[in-house]
């Protein structure tokens, strides 16, 4: 059950995506959000679907997947949609009833922020299912390298970031487990109103929590333990390099961003 | 007491009740069906436990006991098979299913982890309170089983996280101990304690089957723990019941064990040694005691002197 939980997985592959430098695709995963946020119309928004579906299928990614990194999301897609078809302005007025004036734009608008929103997690998530976390704050810390100018302590970032990707699974294994001890002593976590559910959870959290801090207290003495100090002067096992197909993605990306704001330009 | 059919003689020693109180039909339990995770953990099992009874379940990491336990008292449900629970379906509905995790108590391994209250006192009476019991009942329940487990009033108002490794596993124990079960399920109850806590914790089961004539269940990777406790040993390998009997007939059977890739008690393994030396001894013996008598024997007469 908790295990189903898919949004930020990696799954392994060995496709050409997978392959790609993880600074290639953190950097082509902010193109397409450009590109999607300068999308227009229907064409524009063709060409960032059409980019979207090109990459899913080279990275061989389950359409199925997808739909589940959906699912925590329905309810603030209805939301958009609702409030977009009662609230935006238009001229081809459909229906009209008490303070709301349902319009042909709306409607029209409505479906393009979902599309937008759907199109936002779907291609986030080709990221982190075709990346692994290691690569990816790897990746992270490499582009973000230039700030250490500024005193931003970019190493320790990325490597709290790696640090709570590689819980999570951990902890939700924890968090079945702890469920489980709990039901076996006859709690309930299904029913009842909302304050007594969320009281339920208190058999949980505190456990889970006692947990997590004594988790961190073993990885931070394992790390000393094993002289870990920080990014200066460290060496890396996989030095990160661009190839080829790092490059032509970037030329691939560069048109990409180019031709969708070329269709915004003549309003399309 | 409902009288189960098919009471075939279990070969245990000196139990006279012969009712089963669980028994496990056909259970198979597949993970993940349908998805390339696909992995069948426990395969057609068919098991009776009886009442009174105390059975050990012995596997390696991995054998499918963990699975086959979660099943009796219906954390998870079989995907072929079923548990009978005094002949009837566990998973018959919501409310049988209820009322099996109070009548089957599930201690898991390391259950000290899942202590959460701010008192002792308080967490052990977490599952008394979830079985809605009156107040006097709860503190009843509570001091008895805090007894069982030799911690003393002083503990009551002690926060469980200011207590040693081996006092919160005790705790914990009570804290399912006082739903007064009538099967006790420990998994690896003695794991990562040191011989002093084993000892303390093999104690205080006996205790609590001793006051309630409660059956219990313990699943261990531990031969020796498990032969010198329980009336039945359940060997499990690759998600089956691989040996079934009491312990001397099960290490009797020394070699598929070994093939099992589990540990022979010390003193069964000398007593192997000491036949293939050529010495006619015994070599389902398991406990120091046999084996001195059966060693004694060999010598002829001499004992005593």
């Amino acid at each position: 059950m908790l295990k189903d939980i898919t949004l930020g997985q990696y799954f392994p592959g060995d496709t050409v995506i997978h392959r790609l430098d993880p600074r290639t695709k953190l950097v082509m995963t902010i193109v397409y959000m450009v590109a999607l946020f300068t999308a227009k119309d229907i064409i524009s928004y063709g060409v960032v679907m059409a980019g979207l579906a090109a990459v899913i299928v080279v990275s061989n990614t389950k359409l199925k997947m997808l739909l589940k990194g959906l699912k925590p999301i329905v309810i603030v897609l209805a939301f958009t949609g609702i409030l977009n078809i009662l609230y935006a302005p238009g001229e081809h007025v459909i229906a009209h009833f008490w303070v709301f004036t349902i319009t042909l734009e709306g409607i029209k608008t409505a479906i393009l922020m979902m599309l937008r929103i759907t199109m936002l997690i779907m291609g986030t998530s080709i990221l982190t299912y075709t990346t692994s976390p290691i690569a990816l704050t790897d990746g992270m810390e490499r582009l973000m390298g230039p700030l250490k100018k500024i005193k931003v302590p970019v190493h320790e970032i990325s490597m709290i970031m790696s640090i709570a990707l590689r819980f999570i699974p951990t902890l939700i294994e924890e968090t079945d487990k702890i469920m489980n001890a709990q039901r076996a002593r006859g709690a309930d976590f299904d029913s009842g109103n909302l304050i007594q559910r969320a009281k339920a959870m208190l058999p949980i959290l505190v456990p889970l929590f006692i947990s997590a801090f004594r988790r961190a207290d073993e990885l931070a003495i394992a790390m000393e333990s094993r002289c870990y100090h920080g990014g200066e002067g460290r060496t890396r096992m996989k030095v990160l390099k661009y190839k080829r197909r790092d490059i032509i993605t970037f030329i691939l990306g560069i048109a990409y961003l180019t031709a969708v704001i070329v269709l915004r330009k003549i309003g399309l | 007491m409902k009288s189960a059919p098919g009471q075939e003689k279990s070969g245990q020693k000196g139990m006279k009740k012969l009712d089963p109180i669980l028994e496990i039909v056909d259970l198979t339990h597949t993970y993940s069906q349908g998805t390339p995770f696909e992995h069948v953990a426990v395969y057609n099992i068919n098991l009776k436990v009886y009442k009174g009874e105390y059975l050990a379940i012995i596997g390696r990491t991995g054998s499918g006991k963990s699975t086959l336990i979660q099943h009796l008292n219906g954390l998870i449900s079989p995907t072929q098979g079923k548990i009978l629970l005094n002949g009837q379906d566990i998973n018959e509905s919501k409310e049988t299913l209820r009322q099996t995790r109070f009548k089957v108590g599930l201690v898991f391994q390391y259950p000290e982890y899942q202590l959460f209250e701010e008192t002792v006192y308080d967490d052990v009476a977490f599952g008394p309170k979830n079985m809605g019991l009156d107040k006097e009942e709860i503190d009843r329940r509570v001091r008895e089983s805090l007894e069982i487990v030799g911690l003393g009033q002083e503990y009551y108002k002690a926060s469980p996280f200011d207590l040693s490794g081996g006092q919160k596993r005790r705790a914990a124990i009570a804290g399912v101990m006082a739903m007064e079960p009538e099967v006790l399920i420990l998994d690896e109850p003695t794991a990562g304690l040191d011989p002093e806590g084993c000892r303390e914790i093999v104690e205080n089961i006996r205790n609590y089957r001793e006051r309630t004539g409660a059956t219990i269940i313990t699943v261990t990777h531990d031969m020796a723990e498990a032969a010198s406790n329980a009336d039945r040993l359940c060997v499990m390998g690759n998600g089956k019941i691989a040996l079934l009997g009491t312990p001397e007939e099960v290490f009797a059977r020394a070699d598929e064990i070994e093939e099992l890739g589990l540990d022979l008690p010390e003193v069964t393994k000398i007593m192997i040694l000491l036949k293939r030396k050529g010495l006619d001894v015994p070599t389902e013996v398991y406990k120091i005691d046999d084996a001195v008598s059966a060693l004694l024997k060999l010598k002829g007469g001499r004992n005593g002197a």
